[in-house]
């Protein structure tokens, strides 16, 4: 409920007097942790269009997509070949930057909203998400290496495109909801939102959402980086007191 | 119930986890070995990422080789002085093994590294196990006497000597020594204890007793294993905590019961299954090896 108190409170803080059309959203959530139980996330994604004049039969020609991406960061695909009978590692090519998490909902099929020169200038779809710049790598069809690096997030489920997934209500509110996998990596999320008509970007919103690992999750990452000889050491000792334990245990039971 | 692993970075299901250590730790009480051989490739195709696997795998062993090494510390099976010369070399070859691994995770080829050593040392060992249970077994249902041991000559013949008053041997510290370097390195690459090529080779390259083989080997393995287990935390930062108390609770719950399971059956028979068990890990790897895998590309580490 507290989503559509929270839809009320964007309309009614909406500006008169603007010219153009314009956007607005929301997140259901500010921060995402990652506790011990962690298995996911939803995220409802909502908002409104703002504009100085009446919704009338002009807008139902409005579309609105959603994305969040993760951090991005570089990344290297490589191809295994048969060398002498066995399958090994040999082309690689470096992805100069790939989110960590994508995921595009639409209001309808992603390429009958959005024209491809916007979709090169905002890149929106995940194809354009990812960057790979030049020779990066010293494979002979880089491009090969990036639909594969594709094919491997979404079947991670890292990866995701819903086209028809935003719900535009009443020519003005829209709403989706994007589903985060368990298999997060930490960072700031970019929620962006754009408003088109006609396959062109109107207007766009971003927002970030937080993605941090909390409580146990988080102090056990801090340590084994920041402090790895005492976090190893702990490690060894906690094995050594279960083995100790373990043994001690079996003798009383046989007793 | 499903729980997320900090360093892994990914949510997996606790009571798989508890019945993977569980279940090895059954092997482990049955076989006097670490299991790490099976453990690794266990973790890796849950999807564990293999540098993660590896570090905890070592983790793991830790406890499983403690809660063995006590109770032949109780019997006084475990030739200390020729522990330590053991750990020492081990030592050696654990920082030899980390360093060579986080070389080739770098490259790209750590897959194939330790899929070959797994292919190559299980394939080994397996085989000679097997050769050596079924002959062992056919002896005994002809009744004929067992064959004494062969010692080594050229053994002898190196400096350095030392008296191993448990294992009744005096023989030079460097064998030993290599094999204790041998074992850390393949501790450190493959993430096993090394038990599996431990205990051959003290039996047929040092011609120790086999009653002090098994707690002399559990006795080094806890400080290779220990070592290695440091030098990734501290190197590679790939030991997840969580990930390996739930491998560790499972494996010493398992390890009593294996042990329990293990007086019922005979010697050969064990080893028979033992070595089927090692063969048939080695043949899975070797078959994705060697056979066309359905997706070519994979991610690699960045450099």
């Amino acid at each position: 409920m507290s989503r559509f108190a929270a839809l009320l409170l964007v309309l009614l803080a909406l500006p008169a007097g603007a010219a153009e059309e314009r956007v607005i959203a929301a997140l259901s959530q500010k921060a995402v942790g990652i506790t011990a139980t962690f298995t996911g996330s939803q995220i409802f994604v909502f908002g409104a269009v703002e504009r100085a004049r009446l919704p009338d039969a002009r807008d139902d020609a409005l579309s609105v997509i959603v994305t969040i991406s993760g951090p991005r960061r570089a990344k290297v695909v490589r191809k295994k070949e048969r060398v002498f009978g066995v399958w090994i590692n040999t082309e690689s090519v470096e992805i100069d930057e790939a989110p960590s998490f994508y995921a595009v909902a639409a209001s309808g099929p992603l390429y009958e909203v959005l024209s491809h020169t916007e979709d090169l200038r905002h890149r929106i779809s995940i194809d354009r998400a990812m960057r790979v710049v030049g020779e990066a790598g010293e494979a002979a069809d880089p491009l090969k290496f990036q639909e594969a690096a594709i094919r491997l997030s979404r079947s991670a489920g890292v990866y995701s495109e819903a086209d028809d997934g935003v719900e535009i209500i009443g020519r003005t509110l829209f709403q989706t909801s994007i589903g985060l996998p368990s298999n997060l990596v930490e960072g700031d999320y970019e929620a962006r939102v754009f408003l088109l008509r006609d396959r062109q970007v109107l207007d766009r919103f971003a927002t970030t959402l937080e993605v941090r690992k909390v409580g146990l999750e988080r102090f056990l990452y801090t340590l084994a980086h920041e402090q790895s000889l005492l976090y190893g050491l702990l490690s060894v000792l906690v094995a050594l007191l279960a083995g100790w334990g373990a043994s001690e245990a079996a003798r009383l039971l046989r007793r | 119930m499903q729980i997320y692993l900090p360093i892994a970075e990914l949510s997996v299901n606790a009571f798989v986890l508890l019945g993977m250590g569980g279940l090895i730790g059954m092997l482990s009480g049955m076989f006097g070995v670490g299991g790490g051989f099976l453990m690794t490739p266990l973790l890796i195709f849950i999807g564990i990422p293999p540098a993660v696997a590896v570090a905890t795998g070592a983790n793991q062993l830790v406890a499983s080789s403690v809660s063995g090494v006590l109770g032949h510390l109780r019997r006084k099976t475990v030739d200390i002085k020729m522990g330590v010369v053991l750990s020492v070399g081990g030592a050696v070859g654990s920082v030899l093994g980390v360093w060579v691994f986080s070389l080739l995770r770098a490259l790209g080829q750590v897959e194939l590294l330790v899929s070959l050593c797994y292919v190559l040392f299980l394939g080994v060992v397996g085989g000679l196990m097997l050769n050596e249970s079924v002959r062992a077994l056919r002896r005994a249902r002809a009744g004929g006497p067992a064959k004494p041991r062969k010692h080594h000559g050229w053994i002898h013949g190196l400096p350095l000597k030392m008296r191993f008053r448990v294992s009744k041997l005096y023989i030079s510290a460097i064998p030993p020594f290599l094999v204790g370097v041998m074992v850390g390195l393949l501790a450190a690459i493959m993430g096993v204890g090394g038990g599996f090529i431990m205990v051959p080779a003290m039996i047929y390259l040092l011609g120790m007793p086999t009653a002090v083989v098994v707690g002399t080997s559990l006795f080094q393995i806890i400080f290779v294993t220990a070592l290695t287990t440091l030098l990734h935390a501290t190197q590679n930062q790939s030991v997840d905590a969580i990930l390996a108390l739930l491998l560790i609770f499972g494996g010493v719950i398992g390890a009593q019961v294996g042990a329990a399971l293990g007086v019922r059956i005979r010697a050969e028979q064990l080893r028979i299954l033992l070595a089927l068990i090692v063969l048939a890990v080695c043949i899975k790897i070797a078959l994705d090896l060697v056979l066309t895998p359905s997706e070519l590309f994979s991610f690699g580490e960045t450099r």
